[in-house]
């Protein structure tokens, strides 16, 4: 550390804990942040690029270069900090566990955002196995002022041990706020890349000493755990001692409060000999974590006795009335609060947006019959109804690669399609696109291009033209990418004209070989709203004939007034309309019209 | 157990409960409270539900307002009173927003929006506040300050200091609309207090 500039005791800040790792980095004197962005973890590296201008930050393609990015910084002797969903970790693993043997030089944060209950997410997996699986530490934040202390402390460990650092939140502690007390602002300097190929250089050679090097450094970080004051103890009650940490240590602290507490902000490698002293001291050691039993597995091979997942449970997150019933049930709690029967109300699942670009694409595609390898970002609602259009889901960049093999494996009756945004392509489509033509499959390709990473808030990439640090940047050309890698066939439709759409899927989908649709038009919301002048209904001549709802337009409702055959009438919400004009080509009785039109008439 | 006011805020994406929830928060927190604020919003701008929760008192641990211990719900769509009503405390008051934003789902066969989601509330829930919003401030001429203007109904069940309030809403919403929304805001206490009067 080279300088450090006191706080301001008065500053408090009401932050959520995405918000206050951002200013845990400013404090720590952190240099470079990349990521790709991914609910819960995207308003980090948001963040930061507003309010902390010293810092250099990035938007990567996939979590992997984001990673790498990272890691490249922090071998150069900066401290860094990659970002990440939980899922996104899984794209970043093949660095991560390398870089468990090279080390750093500068600090190595590694952000993952995990999700229990999928709020945002395709499964709810729980990261802290990564720390044991690639044999790194894992600190896991418990409320917004831990979100922040605990990222100086992190890269502390990280270059006091040359190891990357796990930092595990959830979307329970990056999207709650709680009150943040200012600390100190540390500078560093950069100490620049020394080579070191020993280190660096992972060939068998050099990593096999480098994995002696890594169980030496567990053996340290299990001596360090036990006495470093992220993990400590709070004697309260003996009868009940409670093992916890990251969210579920503030459930469990509310429901318990006169409990004893061992709190870990370390969550691997565990203090087994604290756990053992405070296993001495109390009556009944209980686990309450969320997800996996991951502490309590490994007490349980270390022979200590505990209760865990038998009160807590193995899926979702750790609400307040799941916790409660679960000490209720295993005799821990006298009574949890009796809660009345939820009423049974309508669900009310998301859906593509008024003017959504997409829509038309789906609308047109569902008629196609085919298969559809679906993706993820704003058009995986296209799978939902009325759409009921995309078949599939796995993971980024999956559907161009399950196209190739279902194509392979087709009996040619059913056209096989692909559907894709242009951040999940530019994230790991392009592979896959490059091994259909390669491999000669049969499919169809939809680029659903809105120019944005648009389900997660819209964050730049590389085709918006603008960097996350509000740079002008190359915008890159999809068609040109998808030429390059030998595609042939290539069409560009307009998006909210249906017979170009329709024509477009026609065409392309007889074309032997491979065929890409580059289907662009800007996300209705972001970067700007669009709103143009909005349609209605005709009364009089609307026949509740329902086609327009097939496309599942949120301003479209069946709630006008009812025709002489008692069939109930569509109604368009012109506040919500933005006028892109799909559901006027629906309308086989031309019921649709513009607003002012009507008014002039 | 030391006194913890939870606060609910509920209604459907776009509406401003995330405004309004973090206006609420902060006030709490300049009032002297520690206080923590919980959200779900990540597929929210896609026409879901969004609910926040605010916590406030000398401690607060948890960031998530346990079921059944809400002491006032704020909703801003008479579905999603309804919908959350099961989370209020006995004795619990319900301030609810007369609009209604029908899901697209409704028009398929399966499922149908409530006939009287506040009749049915009002059978759940003894303390029942209803406010029309949206009608409140096309009469105040500007219909983008429905959120605040509930925000001062809620106002009505707590006791911040004035002065905090009018500081933290001119801080957070936007330029040159300071003056309509404290109006907004002032409107929907009086509407709130006049109608626990009139029962």
């Amino acid at each position: 550390m080279e300088a450090s500039q006191k706080p301001d005791e008065k500053l408090r800040y009401l932050l959520s804990g995405n918000e206050a790792v951002a200013l845990g980095c400013r404090e720590a004197g952190v240099h470079l942040g990349a990521g790709y962005p991914g609910t819960p973890s995207t308003e980090i590296l948001e963040t930061i690029a507003k309010m902390v201008p010293e810092m250099y930050v990035q938007w990567s393609p996939n979590e992997k270069v984001g990673l790498e990015v990272a890691a490249g910084a922090a071998f150069s002797g900066a401290r860094a900090l990659s970002t990440q969903k939980h899922v996104g970790l899984n794209v970043a693993a093949d660095p991560l566990m390398t870089l468990s043997y090279t080390g750093i030089e500068g600090g190595l944060l590694i952000v993952t955002a995990d999700d229990p209950e999928l709020h945002s997410s395709q499964n709810e997996q729980d990261n802290r196995h990564y720390a044991r699986f690639a044999k790194l530490p894992m600190i896991e934040p418990s409320d917004s002022q831990e979100a922040k202390d605990f990222i100086a402390a992190g890269m502390d460990i990280s270059e006091e041990f040359d190891t990357p650092v796990l930092y595990r939140m959830t979307t329970r502690i990056s999207h709650s706020k709680g009150i943040v007390k200012a600390g100190e602002i540390q500078k560093h300097e950069i100490g620049g890349f020394k080579k070191n190929p020993l280190k660096y250089v992972m060939v068998p050679g050099h990593a096999r000493t480098r994995h002696v090097f890594v169980e030496e450094r567990m053996d340290k970080l299990r001596a360090f755990a036990e006495t470093s004051p992220l993990n400590r103890i709070e004697w309260g009650d003996r009868k009940i001692g409670v093992i916890s940490a990251g969210a579920a240590y503030v459930q469990a602290r509310e429901k318990l409060p006169e409990a004893s507490f061992l709190k870990l902000g370390i969550s691997y490698p565990l203090p087994l000999e604290k756990v053992r002293e405070f296993a001495r001291g109390v009556e009944q050691l209980i686990v309450i974590e969320e997800l996996d039993p991951f502490i309590e597995e490994q007490l349980g091979t270390a022979g200590i006795d505990c209760e865990g997942k038998s009160i807590t449970g193995l899926l979702g997150e750790l609400t307040p009335g799941r916790l409660g019933r679960g000490l209720k049930r295993e005799g821990l709690l006298e009574s949890s609060t009796e809660i009345a029967e939820s009423a049974e109300v309508i669900p009310r699942p998301p859906v593509l947006c008024p003017g959504c670009p997409h829509r038309g694409v789906f609308f047109e595609l569902k008629k196609q019959r085919g298969n559809v390898f679906g993706d993820i970002g704003c058009y995986t609602l296209g799978a939902l109804p009325p759409l009921n259009a995309m078949d599939t889901c796995l993971d980024m960049g999956a559907s161009i690669s399950n196209a190739i093999g279902a194509s392979k494996v087709s009996d040619g009756k059913k056209p096989v399609f692909a559907t894709i945004g242009d951040g999940t392509f530019l994230h790991s489509g392009m592979t896959g696109l490059l091994d259909a033509v390669y491999n000669k499959a049969n499919i169809t390709v939809i680029i659903l291009d809105n120019r944005i990473t648009a389900m997660t808030g819209g964050q730049e990439h590389p085709s918006t033209g603008h960097t996350l640090m509000g740079e002008e940047a190359f915008d890159v050309d999809l068609e040109g990418i998808v030429r390059a890698l030998g595609v042939t066939h290539v069409e560009n439709p307009i998006n909210d004209d249906l017979e170009s759409v329709r024509a477009a899927i026609e065409a392309a989908e007889k074309h032997e070989g491979v065929s890409v649709i580059i289907a662009e038009a800007p996300c209705a919301l972001m970067p700007f709203k669009i709103k143009d002048p909005p349609y209605t209904i005709v009364e009089d001549a609307c026949t509740g004939c329902r086609l327009c709802l097939q496309t599942g337009c949120p301003s479209i409702s069946l709630t006008g007034s009812m025709t002489a055959e008692g069939r109930q009438r569509a109604v368009i919400d012109t506040e919500t309309c933005t006028g892109c004009g799909l559901c006027p080509q629906t309308c086989g009785d031309h019921a649709i019209t513009l607003l002012n039109a009507e008014v002039t008439a | 157990m030391s006194e913890i006011t939870n606060l609910l805020i509920v209604g459907v994406g776009g509406q401003g409960v995330i405004l309004a929830s973090a206006i609420l928060a902060q006030a709490a927190m300049e009032t002297g409270h520690d206080t923590k604020q919980s959200e779900v919003h990540g597929m929210s701008q896609r026409g879901g539900t969004v609910s926040s929760h605010v916590r406030f008192g000398e401690k607060v641990w948890s960031p998530m307002v346990p079921e059944g211990e809400t002491q006032v719900m704020l909703a801003f769509e008479r579905a999603e009173a309804l919908r959350a009503a099961h989370l209020l405390a006995p004795g619990g008051v319900a301030i609810v927003n007369r609009q209604s934003i029908i899901p697209p789902i409704a028009s398929g066969k399966k499922f149908a929006y409530p006939e009287d989601p506040i009749g049915d509330l009002r059978r759940r829930v003894e303390q029942v506040i209803e406010i029309d919003a949206l009608e409140e401030c096309r009469k105040l001429g500007n219909e983008k300050m429905v959120s605040v203007l509930l925000l001062g109904a809620l106002s009505a069940q707590l006791d911040f200091d004035g002065a905090i309030w009018e500081k933290v809403i001119r801080s957070r919403v936007p330029k040159g609309t300071e003056g309509g929304n404290l109006a907004a805001f002032a409107n929907g206490a009086e509407l709130a207090t006049a109608a626990v009067a009139a029962r």
